[in-house]
């Protein structure tokens, strides 16, 4: 058996209230699968599953409110349901031979022991453990993969032959099994949402102050070059294909946060824990007011075009309400824009656990003094707010110049 | 000047000749015994001369009793001597095991602290000269498995002339099992080789592709193997444990987790071996690292067999490696 706990979507996030359940007792769920609809008073989210196997039991029902980690559901994974059959079987007799002869129960017992059949050994997919970690890092679906290890195990080398393989579906499809057919109708009244998302933001980012040295450190990026190569870019795709330049920020912040990896990762009881994969968390302000921040998943590992893809399904998706939990728990660092709003600088507040947020301003012509000429330059200003206890100043600043370096040679994002 | 004039051709029974005789003309509380180390020029002719040179108090023959010299290089050890006690093999240590594990291993935690035995007991062990099972077992292993003593296995030349100093000058007993096959090994050894430290493993070989964790007598089979590897388009590291006990964890996990594939070759029978504890330290350590199950390279569960054909075939050979790693790269190289 195996127990569906509400999930914790977020540093601030203490409780959640169940606004639909998209399966029933007896539905087979596999892991990724979307169970169900959650309200975190800061958005609805769509709930995947960790588990395979057959849901049990709803314990929480639609419209009730309870705190992180409270059991919602029990589901029983694959080999306990084929063994459950049998097992009801065995039970029934069992009162009959014990009964008359308590004393003596072994030999009756061995009889029924022996022709009883063996419960199925729960399948599991032989896998190593590095692949294993990477297929969790790739989010790759382990149902796909064909194994050329000993016995048909998945090797590493598997799975990343498997993410590499064309086409790349959309992000976060991989392990959605079962989408909604059609976005889920609120079972209960909306929550004032603009006043407790308020009071959620309020909390993260007072924790954030109490809790986080900042260090700030600012940088001014010559964008010629970016914006005449996306210009040409843009030229040659058809417009729904066209990309913004804030797909080159994310790209450039995603592959300098490789390079220095004190950038990325959590700040979690006491130590820092770095993070291989690169999930950059886009603040996004909603209409109704306030913001949240959902995670493109490995940005580095994405090209421009897949990049613009998923951001603008995010925004999509964010303006309609509905995130996946996956996208709201795992950014391991968040890049900030208010260019859009006109102003130049923007020093953030880092939303814990993270340990740094990436500021970008507004891209204003300004003049620029570069081999001894002044000359008129698309300028932008990009700032790094870092946590002290994971990183140093010397360190924060190599990743600001690094992403200064890398938009530079856009061509190669 | 160039390399070649500092460096010196020698053996490896020269480098430990060598070794012993610097720590005598260095520290006048330094002593040989065991049996037939003076007259005869050790059973393995390591200290052939050195009677001649340092004579019968500090190059001493014992009766054969094992139990009793290794008790009396314990009781010099006590009393401010710095004992090298010779064991032929490690088979007839079996005899002294009362006075390693029970005293020499023990008696600094039962003095509560107050009494060190700086006493260094070197032996043969291992097979391949046709030896039969009383003179052929790898018994370290077992050795291995004692608080309170360190057990070394110099591999390699410079292992042989640097590790007994250091050895010497541990506060505390220190256990050294030089391989039989070994002591014809000739090579090249820089002519001011000296006193190595005995707490670190040694990658002997980089690669990338799986780590091949051995010691002793099985790193030539090893190295071999590795480059016939290499040749197949395989790139094997290879770690020198030189030390059993305490084990370098560190460097077997760090390598471990550059290759994520790693094969411990042993000339100790495998059940209960310290193969089995490096196996077991790898998947305590580095298990999300793996993306195979660590593989055993061991002799056959028999007494060493007499027996040419028999023998090569009970022991670990440079071929099974070479198999056994080939077997696991499989089709993804």
């Amino acid at each position: 058996m195996a127990d569906f706990l509400m999930p914790s979507l977020g540093a601030d996030m203490d409780a959640g209230t169940v606004l639909q359940w998209l399966v029933k007792p007896g539905d087979a769920v596999k892991r990724g699968d979307i169970v169900a609809v959650i309200d975190t008073e800061k958005t609805t989210i769509e709930v995947e599953i960790f588990q395979t196997g057959i849901i049990q039991k709803i314990v929480v029902p639609e419209g009730e409110k309870v705190p992180v980690g409270t059991l919602l559901a029990v589901l029983s994974t694959e080999g306990e349901a084929a063994a459950a059959a049998p097992e009801a079987k065995r039970a029934a007799p069992a009162p009959l031979v014990l009964a008359p002869a308590p004393p003596t129960p072994p030999a009756a017992a061995r009889v029924v022991a022996k022709t009883t059949p063996k419960p199925a050994a729960p399948h599991r997919v032989r896998i190593s453990p590095l692949a294993m970690r990477v297929a969790m890092e790739l989010k790759v679906d382990l149902a796909a993969i064909k194994g050329t290890g000993p016995e048909g195990a998945i090797t590493k080398t598997d799975v990343e032959r498997a993410a590499k393989a064309p086409p790349m579906p959309a992000p976060a499809a991989t392990f959605e099994g079962r989408a909604p057919a059609a976005p889920p109708k609120p079972a209960v009244a909306p929550l004032d949402r603009p006043a407790t998302m308020r009071k959620v933001i309020a909390a993260a980012m007072a924790r954030s102050k109490r809790e986080i040295p900042h260090y700030y450190l600012g940088t001014h990026i010559d964008m010629s070059k970016a914006m005449r190569w996306l210009q040409e870019e843009n030229l040659k795709r058809p417009v729904t294909e066209r990309l913004l330049y804030s797909v080159l920020l994310l790209k450039a912040v995603a592959l300098a946060a490789d390079e220095i990896p004190e950038i990325k990762g959590f700040w979690i009881d006491g130590a820092f824990r770095p993070s291989e994969a690169v999930h950059v968390g886009v603040a996004i302000s909603l209409r109704q007011g306030g913001l949240i921040a959902p995670a493109i998943h490995d940005v580095d590992k994405k090209s421009l075009s897949e990049i613009m893809v998923s951001l603008r399904d995010l925004v999509k998706r964010v303006r309609a309400g509905v995130l996946r939990s996956s996208e709201i728990a795992d950014a391991t660092i968040t890049v900030t824009s208010l260019g859009d709003q006109g102003v130049e600088t923007v020093f953030g507040v880092i939303y814990p656990p993270q340990v740094a947020l990436v500021g970008f301003g507004k891209i204003v012509e300004r003049p620029w003094a570069s081999g001894g000429m002044v000359g008129a330059r698309p300028v932008m200003m990009a700032s790094l707010s870092g946590d002290h206890r994971a990183s140093d100043g010397h360190r924060g600043a190599l990743f600001l110049t690094t992403v200064e370096r890398l938009l530079q040679e856009p061509e190669k994002l | 000047m160039s390399l070649d004039a500092q460096k010196v051709k020698i053996t490896y029974r020269e480098a430990m000749r060598q070794a012993i005789r610097d720590a005598l003309v260095r520290d006048q509380r330094v002593f040989l015994m065991g049996e037939d180390v003076g007259a005869y020029g050790g059973c393995y002719a390591v200290s052939k001369g050195l009677l001649e040179e340092f004579g019968p108090d500090r190059i001493r023959d014992t009766p054969l009793s094992e139990s009793a010299f290794v008790g009396a290089g314990i009781g010099a050890a006590m009393n401010g001597m710095r004992p090298i006690v010779e064991i032929m093999t490690v088979n007839f240590s079996l005899l002294a095991l009362d006075q390693i594990v029970n005293n020499a291993a023990t008696i600094l935690h039962m003095s509560g602290g107050q009494i060190n035995i700086p006493l260094v007991i070197r032996m043969t062990t291992g097979a391949g000269r046709q030896l039969a099972a009383q003179h052929s077992h790898s018994l370290e292993g077992w050795y291995a498995h004692i608080p309170g003593i360190k057990v070394l296995a110099p591999a390699t030349l410079e292992d042989a002339r640097g590790m007994l100093w250091t050895a010497l000058e541990d506060p505390d007993p220190v256990l050294i099992f030089e391989h039989g096959t070994l002591y014809n090994m000739e090579g090249e050894m820089a002519v001011d080789a000296g006193a190595v430290e005995i707490s670190k493993a040694a990658v002997q070989r980089a690669g990338t592709d799986v780590s091949l964790i051995t010691y002793g007598g099985t790193l030539g089979k090893t190295l071999q193997a590795a480059e016939q590897l290499a040749a197949s388009g395989v790139d094997a590291e290879v770690v020198d444990l030189r030390t059993l006990r305490p084990l370098d964890t560190e460097t077997i996990l760090d390598s471990v987790m550059r290759t994520h594939r790693a094969v411990v070759i042993d000339e100790g029978w495998r059940s209960g071996s310290i193969s089995a504890e490096i196996s077991a330290r790898i998947m305590e350590g580095a298990f999300y690292e793996l993306d195979l199950p660590v593989e055993r390279i061991c002799s056959a569960e028999v007494p060493i067999p007499y027996a040419k054909h028999l023998e090569d075939a009970a022991l670990p050979q440079a071929s099974t490696i070479v198999a056994t790693v080939t077997r696991m790269m499989g089709g993804h190289g």
